[in-house]
């Protein structure tokens, strides 16, 4: 192979320091935890902690109605919002931990956490 | 009305350095020609002229080449002082900076294939990091790090071939120009 005439003995080296990095960041930056509870928070206080594992739906009143959250099969979305724009409804399924859907005309938000936090809080 | 006549002198080193960048920003344009699924996924193929210019005219002529190939480029694709442009720029400082040690590293064992894989790990470093600092300051950003680290290899190694093989086949007597 004439190509292969060209790598010299140390470009096998970085070129598998290389893979190496690869390898290593794939758990790294795709592990963030497993997905545990479902938060929902209505004008910025802690509404409900849903547990993942168990399916069920549940209304959060608001300024503007009933906003509707429900967890199915270790994900949760919003099933119903009476916001103008209907964005966190459109999200869809959330499955990861740290991804949010914010229903911002109702104060509603839904976020994915998983088991361990980096901190518990923060304050200045 | 007097006339007046601004005489610029250039020496040879200035010429092979134009012609050199001449032939790195096409490649720079035709690299932006080409699609990718994903932004900040490039082949750099402008990077086999740097790396071709390193291992026959030193460091120096090869940061001017990157450096002019950057500008030029980003004036030609209109990104001239945009995030794009940054972004182009921090990731071929970040190159020249690692490339300036990695031309150090015996030449028996490491050629332009370590010399490539190495700027290339260095370029998307750079470009990771700025990115999180002042374009997307959100860790979200590192999810994006293996799909990264990875084009870096492949077309780090592509690269370096490709230089390996250009350095082989052009004598080193013979000027390169930008044919």
């Amino acid at each position: 192979m004439y190509w292969l005439a060209l790598f010299r003995p140390g470009d096998w080296l970085v070129a598998a320091l290389g893979l190496t990095i690869c390898g290593v960041s794939i758990p790294l930056a795709w592990q963030g935890g497993v997905a545990e509870k479902a938060v929902i928070k209505r004008g910025g206080e802690v509404f409900a902690e849903l547990d993942l594992s168990r399916n069920r739906q549940i209304d959060v009143p608001g300024p503007l109605g009933i906003t509707t959250v429900r967890v199915e099969k270790r994900r949760v979305r919003v099933v119903s919002d009476p916001g103008p724009r209907q964005y966190c409804v459109r999200q869809g399924w959330l499955a990861r931990p740290g991804e949010i859907a914010i229903c911002a005309p109702n104060q509603v938000s839904v976020q994915v956490q998983g088991g361990k936090e980096a901190y518990d809080s923060l304050s200045y | 009305m007097t006339r007046s006549v601004t005489k610029l002198t250039t020496t040879p080193e200035d010429h092979r350095i134009a012609q050199l960048a001449a032939a790195a920003i096409g490649l720079a344009l035709i690299d932006a020609a080409i699609p990718l699924p994903l932004p900040g996924v490039k082949p750099g193929l402008a990077n086999i002229v740097t790396l071709i210019v390193l291992a026959r005219y030193g460091w120096a002529t090869a940061a001017w080449v990157s450096g002019l190939r950057v500008i030029a480029g980003g004036l030609l694709l209109g990104q001239f002082l945009s995030p794009g442009f940054f972004m182009s720029l921090t990731g071929a400082l970040l190159s020249l900076l690692v490339l300036a040690f990695a031309i150090r590293l015996p030449g028996r064992w490491f050629g332009p294939v370590s010399w490539s894989i190495l700027a290339a790990f260095a370029h998307i470093g750079g470009q990771l990091l700025l990115a999180r600092l002042w374009l997307i300051p959100h860790n979200g950003l590192f999810y994006l790090v293996p799909l990264f680290s990875a084009a870096a290899l492949a077309f780090g190694i592509i690269n370096g071939l490709i230089a390996a093989r250009l350095l082989a086949e052009l004598p080193a007597t013979e000027p390169l120009t930008a044919e």
